[in-house]
C-alpha cells in the first residue's frame, strides 16, 4: 500500500485533532502503521488548527508536517477563504468538506482545485444522530469512506469497540455516535466515484 | 567502601577519593582539629562557675562538653578561641588568655 | 546492585499506538521508581499527569511529590536519591533552566537520577515548540544525555536509563530526551514489552551507601577546599567516559530482550556514502526518508543519527566519518558562538583531533518547531555535493529554511 497522507483543518475545540487521533487508532487496529499528530501552538478555542495522519503498511519515519496530502478534511466550512485548505492537495485525492452545500456548489468554492470535492453535512448528521453538533465523528467516517481505507462493516465494528472503551462511563452516547458514523459513511457512498 | 578519612588529605590522588567526595562515615568532624587555629584561649575557673550553662549553647564549635547536667573543661581540640563564652558568662568564670595554651 | 550482566531472553512484544509522552509514562509505570517530584510545563506536562493517574488507579506506588517549581523538583530528586530512593522527574524548556544549579549537584554528588526531558526551546521569543536549546544548554552539567528519534526509542531509552545511571562504574544522572510535540504528542505505532521482563531488566535499586541507612552514616555534598575540586571533577569525568561502554553493554542486553539494538549512534546507509548528515532526534527519521529517495537517484548519501550526546563519542564519530567526502552537522539550537551549535563545535573539534580533512558544514535547523522536511534534507545534501564536486564555496555556518 502507498502511504496515505491526510490533512485536517478545523477550529480549536471542534475535535479535528481528536478525529485525526481516532483515525490513527482505527487504522492501527487493522494492522496498519500510523501517525496522528496536530500542529501545536498555544490552545486557542476557535482559532484555525491543523492535524495530520500518515497511514502506511511500512514504518513511518518522516516527522514533518504534510504538504502534499492525498486527502484534506475541512471540519469547518468558515475556514475556506482564510485558510488555503487545498494547498498541495493531490488531484488524484479528494477534499472532504463539512457543508450544507451540494457537491457541485462545494466544488465551486475551489476553482483552482481540479480533484474531487466531497460535500458532507456533518452538522445535520450529528444533530440528527447525537442531538448535538459534533462534526468530527461524521467527518471521520467520511474520510474512511472516501479514502477506501477500511470497509464499512469492519470500520463500524471496530469503532463500536473503541467507543465502548472511550465512553465506558456514558454508554448512552455510543449509539448516537455509531449512527452518525453510519449515516456519514452512507452519505459518502452516494458520491462515490 | 566506608571512608577512612584519616587516609584522605591534600596529597590523595583523584582515584582514591570517594564518589562525589561523599563521606561514608559519621562524626568525622571530630577528627578535624580546628583547635589548631586558636590564638586566644578561654580558661575556665571551676570555682567561680555556678554551672548555669549559659556558655554551652553559645559555643559555635560545641567545645564545652556537658555531662550529667554539668559542664566540664573546654574541648581544646576544637575550640577556636572566639571568646563568646567569656562574654556571656555572668560570673567571670571564663577569661581569655593570649596564645594557644590554656 | 543491578550491575551484573544478565542474560535476557526475548519478551513477547505488545503492539500498541501511543504518543511519546504516553510511552514514557507507560515505561515509568513499568519501572515504578520510588520517588517522582515534578512540576508541570508544556510539552512534558502529560508525563506527571499520566503517572499521577497510574498512581491514583493503584497501578504503581511511586511517591509523587507535587512541588512548587522545577528548582524544587530537582532538589527533591537529589534529596530522595541521596536518601536511597530511585528517583526521577520530567520537565521541558524553562523548567530545565530553573533546575540548572541542581543538575550540577545531582551529577557531582553522583546521584543516578533519571530525568525525562521533552525538548522545547527557551525564550525568547517565547515559544512552546521543539528545538534542543534546553538540553544543549544543560550539556555541560555532567548528565548523560540520550536522544530519541521516535516514541519507540524514548520508551526503550527510559527502560535502559537506570541500568546505565546506577552502574557502579558510572553513577551519574541520565537525561532521556525526546522532541517536544513532534514525538511527545504524535501518536505512532510502538512495540511495548510486558511488565515483568521490564522490571527484571531494570532490577531493584540497592545502593551501597545512602542517607537513610541506620548505623551507616553518610555526608552528601560536603564542602571541598581548593585541594579537592579538580580531583573530584576528574573522577566525575572518568565516570562519564566509563558510561560509553556501559551504555553499549546495557544496549546489548536490551537487544536480547527486545530485539532492538542501540549504540552511541546509528549509521544509516553510511558505509559507502560520500555525503553524510549528522543529526539528532526526530528529524533523523525525515533525513533517512530523504536518503532513501536520493539513493533511488543513485546518490551516495547517508545519515549518522547521534543517540548519545553525553558522553560525547568524538573519536567514534570521526572514525565513522573517515570515508565520506563531506558531512552536514545539524544543530537544533543556536549557541551564539559563531561556530553554529554545540554539535557543530564538538564534531568539528573531534574531526580536527583525528586529523580529518573532510568538508564539514554546520547547519542550524528547526528552531522553535520550524518544520524540517525531506526536501530540506535533500537540499543540504545537494549543497554538500556542489561544494565537493563542483568546487562551489559553501559557507561553514548556515541556517536551513531561513527567510531572507
Amino acid at each position: 500500500m502507498k502511504t496515505i497522507e491526510i490533512r485536517w483543518h478545523g477550529r480549536g475545540g471542534q475535535g479535528a485533532k481528536t478525529a485525526a487521533l481516532l483515525l490513527a487508532d482505527v487504522a492501527f487496529k487493522f494492522g496498519m502503521q500510523v501517525q496522528g499528530f496536530p500542529e501545536y501552538g498555544p490552545e486557542r478555542s476557535g482559532a484555525p488548527i491543523t492535524a495530520y495522519n500518515r497511514i502506511s503498511d511500512r514504518e513511518i519515519r518522516v516527522h514533518s508536517n504534510i504538504y502534499y496530502p492525498d486527502y484534506v478534511a475541512v471540519v469547518d466550512e468558515t475556514l475556506v477563504g482564510s485558510v488555503d485548505v487545498t494547498a498541495g492537495l493531490r488531484e488524484d485525492g479528494a477534499l472532504i468538506i463539512n457543508t450544507v452545500k451540494t457537491p457541485e456548489e462545494a466544488a465551486a468554492l475551489f476553482p483552482d482545485y481540479h480533484g474531487r470535492v466531497v460535500a458532507l453535512n456533518a452538522r445535520k448528521i450529528s444533530e440528527e444522530a447525537l442531538g448535538r453538533n459534533f462534526p468530527n465523528s461524521p467527518m471521520l467516517a467520511a474520510v474512511v469512506a472516501v479514502s477506501g481505507l477500511i470497509p464499512k462493516d469492519d470500520f463500524l465494528r471496530e469503532m463500536r469497540s473503541s467507543y465502548q472503551h472511550k465512553f465506558a462511563k456514558k454508554p448512552e452516547v455510543i449509539e448516537g455516535n455509531m449512527k452518525a458514523l453510519e449515516m456519514a459513511y452512507d452519505a459518502i457512498g452516494g458520491q462515490a466515484r | 567502601m566506608r571512608t577512612d578519612i584519616t587516609k584522605i588529605n591534600e596529597k590523595t590522588p583523584y582515584q582514591d577519593l570517594t564518589e562525589g567526595l561523599m563521606v561514608f562515615a559519621g562524626g568525622t568532624a571530630k577528627l578535624f582539629k580546628t583547635g589548631e587555629w586558636r590564638n586566644n584561649t578561654p580558661v575556665w575557673d571551676s570555682e567561680k562557675c555556678r554551672q548555669c550553662l549559659l556558655c554551652t549553647p553559645c559555643c559555635p564549635d560545641s567545645s564545652i562538653p556537658v555531662m550529667s547536667g554539668r559542664r566540664g573543661n573546654f574541648d581544646y581540640d576544637h575550640c577556636k578561641g572566639c571568646g563568646i563564652c567569656a562574654n556571656v558568662c555572668p560570673f567571670g568564670a571564663i577569661t581569655m588568655k593570649e596564645g594557644m595554651e590554656p | 546492585m543491578t550491575n551484573e550482566k544478565k542474560m535476557s531472553t526475548p519478551a513477547a512484544p505488545i503492539p500498541e499506538r501511543m504518543s511519546g509522552n504516553e510511552a514514557v509514562a507507560f515505561a515509568i509505570r513499568q519501572v515504578n521508581p520510588d520517588v517522582m517530584p515534578a512540576f508541570p510545563i508544556t510539552p512534558s506536562t502529560e508525563i506527571p499527569q499520566m503517572v499521577s493517574s497510574y498512581i491514583a488507579n493503584g497501578l504503581m506506588d511511586t511517591e509523587f511529590i507535587p512541588v512548587e517549581s522545577e528548582h524544587s523538583a530537582m532538589s527533591a530528586a537529589v534529596g530522595a536519591e541521596s536518601a536511597g530512593a530511585r528517583s526521577m522527574t520530567a520537565t521541558s524548556s524553562a523548567g530545565l533552566a530553573l533546575m540548572w544549579e541542581e543538575l550540577l549537584l545531582a551529577a557531582s554528588n553522583r546521584l543516578p537520577i533519571v530525568l525525562t526531558l521533552v525538548n522545547r526551546t527557551l525564550s525568547g521569543p517565547i515559544n512552546i515548540n521543539c528545538d534542543h536549546t534546553d538540553s544543549m544548554g544543560a550539556r555541560d552539567t555532567g548528565w548523560i544525555q540520550i536522544y530519541a528519534e521516535n516514541n519507540q526509542e524514548v520508551y526503550d531509552n527510559y527502560i535502559q536509563a537506570y541500568r546505565i545511571a546506577e552502574h557502579r562504574d558510572v553513577r551519574l544522572p541520565v537525561m532521556i530526551c525526546q522532541d517536544g510535540f513532534i514525538t511527545s504528542h504524535g501518536v505512532q505505532n510502538i512495540s511495548l514489552l510486558p511488565d515483568q521482563p521490564v522490571k527484571d531488566f531494570v532490577g531493584t535499586y540497592a545502593p551501597e551507601e545512602y542517607l537513610l541507612n541506620p548505623g551507616k552514616p553518610v555526608a552528601v555534598g560536603p564542602y571541598a577546599v581548593t585541594d579537592y575540586v579538580m580531583e573530584a571533577r576528574k573522577a566525575q569525568r572518568e565516570a562519564m567516559e566509563n558510561a560509553k561502554q556501559v551504555i553499549l553493554d546495557v544496549a546489548d542486553e536490551f537487544a536480547a530482550l527486545s530485539g532492538r539494538q542501540y549504540g552511541l549512534f546509528e549509521e544509516y546507509r553510511t558505509a559507502d556514502a560520500d555525503y553524510v548528515m549528522l543529526i539528532i532526534g526526530s528529524a533523523a527519521g525525515t533525513a533517512k526518508e530523504a536518503v532513501d529517495e536520493l539513493r533511488g537517484q543513485g546518490k551516495k548519501v547517508g545519515v549518522l543519527k547521534l543517540r548519545v550526546f553525553r558522553p560525547f563519542p568524538e573519536k567514534e564519530i570521526a572514525e565513522a566519518l573517515a570515508n565520506c567526502r563531506a558531512v552536514a552537522i545539524m544543530d537544533r539550537s543556536e549557541n551564539y558562538s559563531g561556530q553554529a551549535g554545540a554539535l557543530g563545535s564538538e564534531v568539528t573539534a573531534g574531526l580536527y583531533r583525528q586529523h580529518s580533512d573532510i568538508l564539514a558544514v554546520n547547519y542550524i535547523y528547526g528552531l522553535g518547531g520550524r518544520d524540517f522536511t525531506t526536501e530540506d534534507a535533500a537540499a543540504v545534501f545537494e549543497e554538500l555535493r556542489e561544494g565537493v564536486e563542483e568546487g562551489r564555496p559553501v559557507g561553514q555556518y548556515r541556517y536551513v529554511g531561513l527567510r531572507g
